[in-house]
């Protein structure tokens, strides 16, 4: 007996549902395992990580919390993705977002308005935007490759941010320690209900809907689509692709400015050496994980969140190592495309015959 | 749907029984920066925290969570501890500072501790050791035991705990040989094997024949070994992984600190204070002196007990870099200048960004 792959003639559209269902399935079992490998109880692990912070309200705020970065970023960077553009520096973009964003408070520590913050926002998107018309720019004129500059820019970017709270941007009174003083409320993103969530959230779903419908309804909308799959065809229809490029980045790096300041200045209240945990990098699963789709990347961001959320609860109240969350995380990334493999193959269980005559 | 709630339902029933079976007096909790098997910094509490287990048994519950990034990952995970029922919180990094600040105003209830910093409040304390004390005595030893005068030095963040300590070590190196001089290299990180072991390479290249490091990992004195020079173990006694090359180690001993405010605890008498002790409260311990010979560890051991008997390293005269006398003949630095340091002795081969 053999088990061979076979390619399906036209996309499952039944796979295409399950397949991340399976590959959760996948993911509980082996959580378990890992659980009982561990010496653990698999069922109290599984619902302390999967199930318990669904059912709090401080845990399900957090989720929004950590979910929001994620989702805003990789809804940018799906926009980047659909046009055949490969924007992998959003956590650049990100950080630079955040320092412009940053500057008002900093620099005018005094200037405390109804303007403060929608400014703030503004010069984050700008930052972010501009950050990533760099490498945008460098591929439009110079055909660069833009996966390379557009990483090499993060480290430029980390090392900006770094400089400036250890130089000019650190608190006067701050013992000469790295960080930047703290924001005025006036700088502060609103809290809504009580926990550590702002109106970050609510603004992030904003912009989910509003590029939803750009995608799906707008003549630009198309235009992205059609210059990723085929840009030949969309340069005869009049879509200029050096534009588009400069376009999607400038999007995807404004969102990622705006994530980055609206995390500044929500979350963290100042600048710090390192103000992200990663969210630009862990936007791209987040992104490719939702089909590059922003329905799917508000679910997978949200997915995500809760494995980073569950992972700390088990480790916390069961002592799992965080290892093991980290695996946990892994795997569910591995079931997701192993499991896409099923939308464009079948699997056959072979007969020895016909393998035998294929063999020979 | 009905046997999801069902099993939900028992599911929580089991947690909260075995929540109930847990009671304990106090429940202290711990948040680190990197993993508990870094062999360093954070080990080093975690052998702390171990001691907690050891010292009150049953009568304490203690929980932590490694790895916790410094920055908007701090505030859930030192919330957390506080609504889970934590009655003390030791946050074990300075970048959890105004995190454990935020909680801390929060949760009026619960006690936290907050390792190397400088904020407090009427349920926050900070703590820290005088690390800079070790580091005088390794400077003499590496003084006397260098041949070619140089030594690299491996190292995080520019912020006035690492100054001092390359600071005392200099000084502790120029009481044996005026000269002396040290390669500084920054690693921008605290933890990263693979890139300090680059670091202590590149120097190992350049002719140094002793390496220092106030990074955690055990990668550069491993290279030290590999290479046949010497150096010193960081945070723990790192002599397992350098048998041939460790001379000592500045050990962060946090176990009798933790026990003794747990205590407090207990016996409800905890209050917030700021605990800066080093060699004379055992809260700084050096490791045994190996590979040395007998007159250089007279020396260090003379010099330790002269520190443990309340001697400051940073006693005058001391010059900065220009050559100007910053602190005159026999004067004492003050705790605050040494805690916000910002300038570097003469003769440190490095600029500091200002």
């Amino acid at each position: 007996m053999r088990i061979e792959l076979v390619k399906r003639k036209e996309h499952s559209q039944l796979m295409t549902v399950l397949s991340p269902l399976l590959a959760v399935l996948l993911t509980l079992i082996t959580a378990a395992i890992l659980f009982s490998l561990a010496g653990k109880d698999p069922i109290e692990g599984l619902f302390k990580f999967f199930i318990e912070p669904l059912f709090d309200s401080w845990s399900l705020q957090e989720l929004l919390v950590k979910a929001t970065p994620l989702v805003l970023i990789a809804a940018g960077l799906s926009v980047c993705y659909l046009s055949n553009n490969w924007n992998i520096g959003a956590e650049g973009q990100f950080v630079v977002g955040a320092i412009c964003g940053s500057f008002l408070p900093i620099i005018f520590p005094d200037f405390q308005n109804a303007l403060t913050l929608p400014l703030m926002l503004l010069f984050g998107i700008a930052g972010g935007a501009c950050w990533a018309l760099i490498p945008a720019i460098l591929k439009a004129r110079f055909s660069t490759n833009e996966i390379l500059s557009s990483l090499m820019l993060v480290y430029v970017g980390n090392l900006l941010l770094d400089y400036l709270v250890r130089g000019p941007w650190r608190d006067p009174d701050g013992y000469n320690f790295p960080e930047s003083l703290l924001f005025s409320d006036a700088a502060t993103m609103p809290s809504i209900g009580f926990g550590r969530l702002t109106i970050a959230a609510p603004i992030t779903l904003v912009v989910i809907v509003v590029l939803a419908l750009v995608l799906s309804r707008t003549l630009k909308g198309f235009e992205i689509r059609v210059m990723g799959e085929s840009p030949r065809a969309g340069e005869f229809a009049g879509f200029s692709k050096g534009r588009l490029t400069l376009f999607v980045f400038a999007i995807s790096g404004g969102l990622a400015g705006l994530a980055g300041t609206m995390e500044v200045s929500g979350s963290l209240n100042q600048l710090l050496p390192v103000i992200s945990p990663g969210y630009g990098f862990t936007a791209i699963i987040v992104a490719f994980l939702g089909r590059l789709n922003p329905i799917g990347i508000l679910i997978a961001g949200f997915v995500l969140a809760l494995s980073y959320i569950g992972g700390e609860g088990v480790q916390a109240s069961l002592g799992i190592s965080d290892k093991i969350s980290n695996v946990i995380q892994g795997m569910l990334l591995f079931y997701v495309l192993a499991c896409d493999t099923l939308i464009l193959y079948k699997v056959r269980i072979g007969h020895n015959r016909r393998t035998a005559s294929q063999g020979a | 749907m009905k046997n999801l709630l069902k099993a939900t339902a028992a599911a929580a029933v089991f947690t909260a029984m075995a929540g109930a079976a847990h009671a304990a007096d106090v429940k202290a909790c711990w948040v680190y920066v990197g993993p508990v098997g870094d062999f360093g910094w954070t080990y080093q509490h975690d052998q702390g925290r171990q001691a907690v287990v050891a010292e009150f048994g049953d009568k304490v519950e203690t929980a932590f969570l490694e790895s916790v990034p410094e920055g908007p990952d701090a505030e859930r995970a030192i919330e957390r501890f506080a609504r889970d029922g934590c009655d003390i919180v030791f946050t074990t990094s300075f970048g959890y500072m105004n995190p454990t600040v935020k909680v801390a105003k929060k949760y009026p209830d619960v006690k936290f501790e907050h390792a190397t910093g400088y904020k407090s409040a009427d349920n926050l304390a900070t703590y820290n050791s005088k690390f800079h004390e070790g580091r005088y005595i390794i400077g003499q030893i590496a003084g006397k035991m260098s041949k070619t005068g140089v030594a690299g030095y491996i190292t995080s963040f520019p912020i006035p705990e690492v100054i001092s300590g390359i600071n005392a070590f200099m000084l502790g190196a120029q009481t044996v040989n005026p000269d002396f001089k040290v390669k500084v290299v920054w690693a921008n990180t605290w933890f990263d094997p693979a890139k300090e072991a680059d670091a202590a390479k590149a120097l190992a290249d350049q002719g140094v024949d002793i390496m220092v490091q106030h990074t955690d990992s055990t990668a550069p004195l491993q290279v030290a070994q590999e290479r046949g020079i010497h150096g010193f173990g960081q945070a723990s006694d790192m002599i397992a992984f350098a048998p041939k090359s460790q001379y000592t180690a500045i050990i962060d001993e946090w176990g009798p600190y933790y026990i003794e405010r747990i205590k407090e605890v207990m016996e409800g008498t905890w209050e917030t204070k700021q605990t800066w002790s080093g060699l004379a409260e055992g809260h700084v311990v050096m490791a045994p002196y190996t590979n040395l010979p007998d007159d250089v560890v007279a020396m260090a051991k003379e010099t330790e007990a002269k520190i443990s008997g309340g001697w400051e390293p940073f006693t005058g005269p001391i010059f900065n870099q220009e050559g100007e006398k910053v602190v005159e003949d026999g004067v004492t630095l003050e705790d605050g200048a040494i805690l916000g340091m910002d300038w570097y002795v003469q003769g440190v081969d490095d600029k500091l960004s200002k």
